[in-house]
C-alpha cells in the first residue's frame, strides 16, 4: 500500500486500461446510436395521431427518465432471463442504456420537430404530399441540424454513464479500474487515471459542441 | 413659446464639452459640444445610427465616454476634480451625478416582480432613505398624476405597454430628478397607446421646471412640445434649432432627406 | 436578448404525461404487487427506500449549498477563487458521478481520509450535482435583461442591492425548473451508492435478488418506488414554482 502516486504501476497498468478505454468508446457509440433509434420513434410516437399512442409513449419517457439507469440495467441483465432472453452483460446493458438516452432523444427531436414552422407542414400540404414523405424530406431534414449541439451534450452524458455497466460486470474502463485496485490495493492510480480519461474527452467533447453550435449559429443566421 | 438656447450668462443645466464615445472602430459621438439650459425641453431626432441614444445612455453613465467632458449643473459628471485637474469620477461620485437625472426606457425595463407602487419605492427607500410611509405616499401621488391611482398593486405583467411606460415615468420622478430623460419611450408601443404617454410627458412639461432631453421618432410631438429639436447625424449635431426653423426650414440636406424620409413614411 | 423563458411552457402537455405516468403506475404497481407477494420483500425494500431518502436530502443540501458558493466565486470572487469555482465545476462536470464517487471512498482513504459510505455518497453527488447547479445559476442570473441592470442604474441602485432586490428574485423564478430536474438527477443517482456498500433502495433490490430471484418482481417494485420518488419531486417543485411565479408569469414578459 502507497499513499503516493506510483509512476511504475502507471506504467504498468496503462495498457490494461487502454484496452478498457476502447471498450467503454464502444459502449458509448453503440448505446448512442441505439439511443438516436430509439429517441427518434418514441418522438414520432408522441406525435402520433391516436391518442392511445401518444399518450403511452409519453408516459413511456416519463416512467424511463424518471427512474434510475442502474436499476433498468439490472431489470434487463437479471429480468430478461425469466422471459427465456438470456442477454450476455454487454448486450442488456446497450439495450439498457439506449432505451434511457432514447426517453431524453426523444424529447429533444421533439423540441426540433415542434420549431419547424406550421408554415411547412401547411406548404407540403397544399402540394399534396403525403404525411410521410412530409415529415421525411421535409420536417426531419429542417428539424436535425439545430438539435445536434443538445444530442451531443447527451452523447457526453451517456459517456459518462458507461461505468454503470461495472456494476453487471462488463470489463469497460471502472471495472478494469476496481479489479487493478482490488489486486494491488493500489485504488489511486487506476481510479485517478479514470477520472483524467473522462475528463479530458468530456472536455474535448465540450469545446467540439460549442464548435459545432456557433457554425450552425453563423450558418442559421442568413436563413433567417 | 420658442425661448432661445441657453444664454451664456447662466450655467447651462446640461453641457457635452467635446464628448466622443467609441465602439471599437465606429464612433458614434464625435466630440459632441450641447449645452441643455435648466427648464428646456430638447428634442433628438436622427436617423438609426447617429448615436441619439447614446447621448442619452452617457448622460445616464450606463455607458463610460471616451474623450471629452460632461457638466451637470457646472458640475463635471463623468470626471471629478483633484489637486488642480479632472480625473475620472468613482462609483461615488457617479452615484451622486446620477441622483440629479431620471430615465426612461424604451423598454420600460420595469421590475416584473414588483407592483407598480413597489417599482417607484424600491429607490426612494433604499437609495434616499425614505421611510416605508413617506415613500408609498411619494409613489401614490406620482401614479395617480400619471393617471394609475387605481392600479398601484397591479405588475407589470397586468397593465398595457402604455400603462408600463406610465408607470416607468413616476418611478424616475419619484427620485426628484432635475433632468429627465426619455429614450424613445413610445417606440415599443402600439399606436393607439403612444398618446397616454406622450399626455403624460406634456403634462410634466407644462406643470414643472424640469430639464428634459428626449430622443423621438415622433415628429409631430417633437414639434409641438420642445423647446429646440437637434438633429444628428454620424454622431454630431448636423442642425439645431427651434422647431419652426427645423421643421419648416430645414438648412442641411441631411436634414431635409430625414425629414422627406419620415414623412413619406407617415 | 433571450427571453426569459421557465417552466410554464411547457406545463400543460408536461402535467397530460404526469398524470398519464401516475396511473399507468398505479395499474402497474397493482399488478406487479398481486402477483409479486410483496409482503415478502416490501418491509426491506421500503428500509432501503429510507436510506435513499436520507442520501437524496443530504446531497441536495450540499449541491445547493456547493452550488451557490461556486456561483458567487465565478460571478464577483476575486480570481485565484473564480479559478478554483471554475475548476471545481469543470472538474465535477467533466467526470464521471461514479468515478467520482469510487474516487472518494476508495482513494480518499489511501491518502488518510476515511469517509463512511453514508458520507462519501452525499458528498460525492452532492458535489456533483452541485457543479451543473452552478451552471442553472448563472445562466438564470445572466439571462435577467440587462434593461433591469440599467433600469436599477439609472435609479442609483448599488450593485449589491440590485443583485439583491431586483436579479436575484427573478432568476430564482427561472432556477427552479432545471433545479427540479436536477434533484430528479441526483435521486437517480442515488442507486449508485448501492456499489459502496451503503444499503439503499438499489442495494436492498440486488440482495432481495440473489436470495429471492424473483426478479421481475423485484425490480419492477423498485423501479415503481423510485418513479413514485421523482413523481414527489416534480410535484413539490411545481407548487414551489407556481408560488414563486404567481406574480412574475401571469403575463408572457414584462421587462
Amino acid at each position: 500500500m502507497n499513499a503516493h502516486w506510483d509512476w511504475n504501476y502507471v506504467h504498468e497498468i496503462l495498457p490494461i486500461l487502454g484496452e478498457a478505454a476502447l471498450i467503454t468508446l464502444q459502449a458509448t457509440l453503440l448505446g448512442f446510436a441505439l439511443a438516436l433509434v430509439i429517441g427518434l420513434v418514441l418522438a414520432v410516437c408522441r406525435m402520433a395521431a391516436n391518442p392511445l399512442v401518444r399518450h403511452a409513449a409519453a408516459a413511456v419517457v416519463e416512467f424511463i427518465r424518471s427512474t434510475p439507469l442502474l436499476i433498468q440495467i439490472f431489470f434487463l441483465y437479471y429480468g430478461l432471463p425469466e422471459f427465456g432472453l438470456a442477454l450476455d452483460a454487454m448486450l442488456a446493458g446497450l439495450i439498457a442504456i439506449g432505451l434511457h438516452y432514447g426517453a431524453y432523444c426523444a424529447e429533444v427531436y421533439r423540441a426540433g420537430i415542434d420549431n419547424v414552422p406550421r408554415g411547412q407542414w401547411e406548404a407540403a400540404a397544399a402540394l399534396n404530399l403525403p404525411p410521410q414523405a412530409t415529415f421525411r424530406r421535409i420536417i426531419l431534414p429542417q428539424a436535425i441540424p439545430p438539435i445536434v449541439p443538445a444530442l451531443g451534450n447527451y452523447l457526453v452524458a451517456l459517456f459518462k454513464e458507461t461505468p454503470l455497466l461495472s456494476a453487471i460486470g462488463v470489463l469497460e474502463l471502472m471495472q478494469t479500474a476496481k479489479i487493478l485496485g482490488s489486486e494491488s490495493f493500489q485504488y489511486t492510480e487506476p481510479i485517478t487515471l479514470v477520472g483524467l480519461y473522462f475528463l479530458v474527452f468530456s472536455l474535448l467533447a465540450s469545446a467540439l459542441i460549442r464548435l459545432l453550435e456557433r457554425r450552425l449559429g453563423v450558418r442559421a443566421a442568413p436563413r433567417s | 413659446m420658442n425661448e432661445s438656447p441657453a444664454s451664456s450668462s447662466e450655467t447651462p443645466m446640461v453641457r457635452f464639452e467635446r464628448v466622443s464615445k467609441r465602439y471599437g472602430a465606429l464612433t458614434v459621438l464625435d466630440q459632441l459640444d450641447l449645452d441643455v439650459a435648466s427648464g428646456e425641453k430638447v428634442a433628438i431626432i436622427g436617423p438609426s445610427g447617429s448615436g441619439k441614444t447614446t447621448v442619452l445612455r452617457v448622460l445616464m453613465a450606463l455607458e463610460r465616454i471616451d474623450d471629452g467632458v460632461i457638466h451637470i449643473d457646472g458640475e463635471p459628471l463623468t470626471h471629478m476634480p483633484q489637486g488642480d485637474g479632472l480625473v475620472p469620477a468613482d462609483a461615488r461620485h457617479l452615484r451622486k451625478m446620477r441622483s440629479h437625472i431620471g430615465m426612461v426606457f424604451q423598454h420600460f425595463n420595469l421590475f416584473p416582480h414588483m407592483s407598480a407602487v413597489q417599482n417607484c419605492m424600491e429607490a426612494p427607500m433604499s437609495v434616499l432613505g425614505l421611510g416605508k410611509e413617506e415613500a408609498h405616499t411619494r409613489a401614490a401621488e406620482l401614479l395617480t398624476m400619471v393617471g394609475l391611482a387605481d392600479k398601484l398593486d397591479h405588475h407589470p405583467a397586468q397593465l398595457s405597454g402604455g400603462q408600463q411606460q406610465r408607470v416607468a415615468i413616476a418611478r424616475a420622478l419619484a427620485m426628484r430628478p432635475r433632468v429627465m430623460l426619455f429614450d424613445e419611450v413610445t417606440s415599443a408601443l402600439d399606436p393607439e397607446l403612444c398618446g397616454e404617454v406622450l399626455n403624460v410627458i406634456r403634462e410634466l412639461g407644462s406643470a414643472h421646471q424640469l430639464t428634459m432631453l428626449m430622443v423621438t421618432h415622433q415628429m409631430g410631438f417633437a414639434r409641438e412640445f420642445a423647446d429646440r429639436v437637434c438633429f444628428f447625424d454620424a454622431g454630431r449635431i448636423a442642425e439645431q434649432g427651434s422647431p419652426e426653423e427645423l421643421f419648416g426650414n430645414p438648412q442641411h440636406e441631411r436634414t431635409q432627406q430625414f425629414l422627406r424620409a419620415v414623412m413619406e413614411a407617415i | 436578448m433571450p427571453a426569459n423563458r421557465t417552466g410554464p411552457t411547457g406545463s400543460s402537455p408536461a402535467a397530460g404525461a404526469l398524470a398519464a405516468v401516475a396511473i399507468l403506475g398505479f395499474a402497474g404497481g397493482l399488478l406487479v404487487s398481486s402477483f409479486a407477494g410483496f409482503r415478502d420483500f416490501l418491509p426491506e425494500l421500503l428500509r432501503g427506500a429510507a436510506t435513499t431518502v436520507q442520501v437524496a436530502a443530504g446531497g441536495s443540501l450540499v449541491a445547493v449549498v456547493a452550488a451557490l458558493l461556486a456561483t458567487t466565486a465565478r460571478l464577483y470572487a476575486p480570481l485565484p477563487l473564480r479559478w478554483l469555482a471554475v475548476a471545481y465545476v469543470e472538474l465535477f462536470r467533466g467526470t464521471s458521478a461514479l468515478v467520482q464517487l469510487f474516487w472518494l471512498f476508495f482513494v480518499l482513504p489511501m491518502l488518510g481520509i476515511s469517509l463512511s459510505p453514508m458520507t462519501a455518497g452525499i458528498a460525492a453527488l452532492g458535489l456533483n450535482i452541485g457543479a451543473y447547479g452552478s451552471e442553472v445559476m448563472r445562466g438564470a442570473i445572466e439571462a435577467v435583461p440587462r434593461g433591469q441592470w440599467e433600469a436599477a442604474s439609472a435609479l442609483n441602485l448599488g450593485r449589491f442591492r440590485t443583485l439583491r432586490r431586483i436579479v436575484l428574485p427573478q432568476a430564482f423564478v427561472a432556477m427552479i425548473p432545471p433545479w427540479g430536474n436536477l434533484f430528479i438527477e441526483l435521486l437517480k443517482a442515488t442507486s449508485l451508492v448501492s456499489l459502496i456498500t451503503l444499503s439503499d433502495l438499489a442495494f436492498k433490490a440486488q440482495q432481495l435478488n440473489q436470495t429471492t430471484l424473483r426478479t421481475v418482481e423485484i425490480f419492477g417494485i423498485v423501479l415503481l418506488i423510485y418513479l413514485a420518488l421523482s413523481l414527489l419531486v416534480t410535484l413539490a417543485m411545481r407548487a414551489l414554482e407556481r408560488r414563486a411565479g404567481r406574480r412574475l408569469l401571469r403575463g408572457k414578459e414584462a421587462r
